[in-house]
């Protein structure tokens, strides 16, 4: 008989700790994610598709992916532009810089919206100026923007950091020494370096972007085809007993989270990018 | 400390990489316009309002009793997930079994779901007519529109916190430890409880905080499920938005400066401890 290994637990405790762990998970994210797609197709695939044609719902798909499309890259730049200068060298404040762009992570979204409001509403500290100005920033789109760029800030460069410290600052001194510019020692020695890392910042960004609500619910005053982005739509739709409609948006956002999920998986194993804790 | 105005060659230490002025001055710029300045609005608006009309709301009882189930409901969610995240951390480390690199990454689906999507399909899930609430109702359980719904909600929300925080510490701890414990004749539950548990009871502290600190936060998930009744079910974030809707704001800022001082502590003391802990490693 092969004898117990003491350094682990015997099989029987292993299966049923096992089978404790994937019940925990059934029940608290599997169950979520079918009850989404089941509650949308559960009238019919006729009634799904008119749900998701409808002109309200393509305006709000429409929002969402120009608001993706104008956040996701302002972070990136900044993502980029901050972990060079905090992983290339070595300056006083440091720490507290780090500690600044992680806040946004630690402010309730709720919050996050309502600084927006405080500064840009109308009775807010610019708000006579602005609509002196004629320029509207809060219940439009540039205050969506703005709540979404608060809300997604630190997620490219919170990637980066670890993994160019990591990286150090060899590989730039090479190129610098053998006669590349400043620019060309980014475009062909660091971006191919960290395009991987730089990728999940952006996909993490981007899936954040798409479904942020609390914030985005703040600032944007639930303007049909104007200011309603698909999560806000979700509601809409959900307060006016379109259920059917509401799961139907709802399902492509879920469907946006998996695919997020498996390119997120496929670059964790491709190429050997770990997560740690994320918001 | 030199101040940060002094000319940076004599701040930083040199280097012969270029670029440091333009991508530092890029991200003071930025991380000041989208992040400093909009959330200093928050002390300016509230410093302007005068201490005692800040305690009116921002203590007032109805806010009181939205913080205590805000701050109830988000511990109760981070001592579950403590649990189990644990738990799932602990067989993703160290069991095999078929379908693993799938459960792996479907741990991180709530960072991944919409909050509002979360919270639609919680509430289908839980409401007495539901697939678990059905069977819930008629033993006198009520989930959905209770502070247990609004905790459900901050399981979902919070449980990949836990887990991504304890995996990587679990996963470092060497085996060598444990087979030295056995070896001198514990017992695998005494090497868990005394050399295990020890190890990575940091990390799972740093889980327990964020996913805590995050439930208090969290608005589009509860919303749904929570019903909404002041007094009952309101929660604070959701007390924010109904005194912006009434255009008070004075009351919506008092309340998320209250929360905000509240997170912040908390994030302090969960730096304060990665400290100790680094400091107790050595590194």
């Amino acid at each position: 008989m092969k004898r117990h290994n003491p350094g682990t637990e015997s099989r029987t405790a292993q299966v049923l700790l096992i089978g404790l762990a994937l019940a925990f998970l059934a029940f608290f994210l599997m169950l979520p994610l079918i009850a989404v797609f089941s509650e949308a197709l559960k009238q019919g695939l006729g009634l799904f598709l008119s749900a998701v044609s409808n002109p309200d719902a393509l305006s709000a798909i429409r929002l969402t992916l120009i608001i993706a499309a104008i956040s996701v890259p302002l972070n990136m730049v900044f993502g980029v532009a901050a972990s060079w200068a905090i992983t290339k060298f070595s300056f006083p404040g440091k720490n507290l810089l780090l500690t600044l762009i992680d806040l946004p992570f630690s402010v309730s979204p709720v919050v996050s919206g309502l600084i927006f409001v405080l500064l840009f509403g109308a009775q807010g500290l610019l708000g006579p100026w602005l609509s002196a100005q004629g320029v509207k920033i809060i219940f439009a789109v540039p205050g969506i923007i703005l709540a979404t760029v608060f809300i997604t800030f630190p997620f490219v460069a919170r990637e980066l950091i670890p993994l160019m410290m990591e990286q150090g600052k060899d590989d730039e001194e090479a190129a610098l020494s053998l006669g590349a510019n400043g620019w060309q020692t980014f475009w062909h020695v660091t971006l191919p370096n960290i395009r991987w890392g730089l990728l999940y910042g952006v996909l993490l960004c981007n899936a954040r972007a798409m479904g942020e609500f609390g914030a985005v619910s703040v600032v944007s005053g639930h303007i049909r085809g104007e200011t309603n982005t698909m999560p806000l739509h979700v509601e809409i739709l959900y307060n006016e007993y379109d259920f059917v409609g509401a799961f139907a948006v709802a399902s492509l956002l879920a469907a946006l989270a998996l695919v997020t999920l498996v390119l997120k998986t496929v670059l964790e194993w491709r190429f050997d990018l770990h997560s740690g804790a994320r918001h | 400390m030199p101040s940060m105005t002094t000319r940076k060659a004599s701040w930083r230490a040199p280097s012969v990489l270029p670029g440091f002025g333009l991508t530092f001055g890029f991200t003071l710029a930025w991380l000041s316009l989208i992040v400093l300045i909009p959330l200093s609005m928050l002390f300016i608006k509230s410093a302007g309002m005068g201490w005692q009309s800040f305690v009116d709301v921002g203590f007032s009882d109805r806010a009181l009793t939205a913080y205590r189930l805000s701050f109830g409901t988000a511990l109760a969610a981070a001592f579950v997930n403590a649990v189990f995240g644990l738990l799932v951390a602990w067989v993703l480390v160290r069991y095999a079994f078929p379908g693993k690199r799938v459960i792996s990454a479907l741990v991180d689906l709530p960072f991944a779901l919409p909050t509002a999507v979360a919270g639609i399909a919680l509430t289908a899930l839980y409401a007495p007519s539901g697939w678990v609430g059905q069977y819930l109702d008629p033993l006198g359980i009520k989930v959905a529109f209770t502070p247990i719904g609004i905790t459900v909600a901050l399981i979902f929300i919070g449980l990949p916190f836990v887990v991504r925080s304890v995996e990587p510490v679990l996963a470092d701890l060497g085996k060598d430890v444990e087979e030295a414990a056995a070896t001198l004749g514990a017992n695998r539950a005494q090497t868990f409880a005394r050399v295990i548990f020890p190890a990575i009871l940091p990390a799972l502290f740093t889980g327990f905080a964020l996913a805590f600190a995050r439930g208090v936060g969290e608005y589009g998930s509860v919303i749904f499920i929570s019903g909404n009744m002041p007094g009952r079910t309101e929660i604070a974030p959701l007390l924010i938005v109904t005194q912006l809707e009434q255009y008070n704001y004075d009351g919506a800022t008092a309340i998320a400066m209250v929360m905000m001082l509240v997170s912040f502590a908390v994030l302090f003391t969960l730096n304060a401890v990665q400290s100790i802990r680094r400091r107790r490693l050595g590194a």
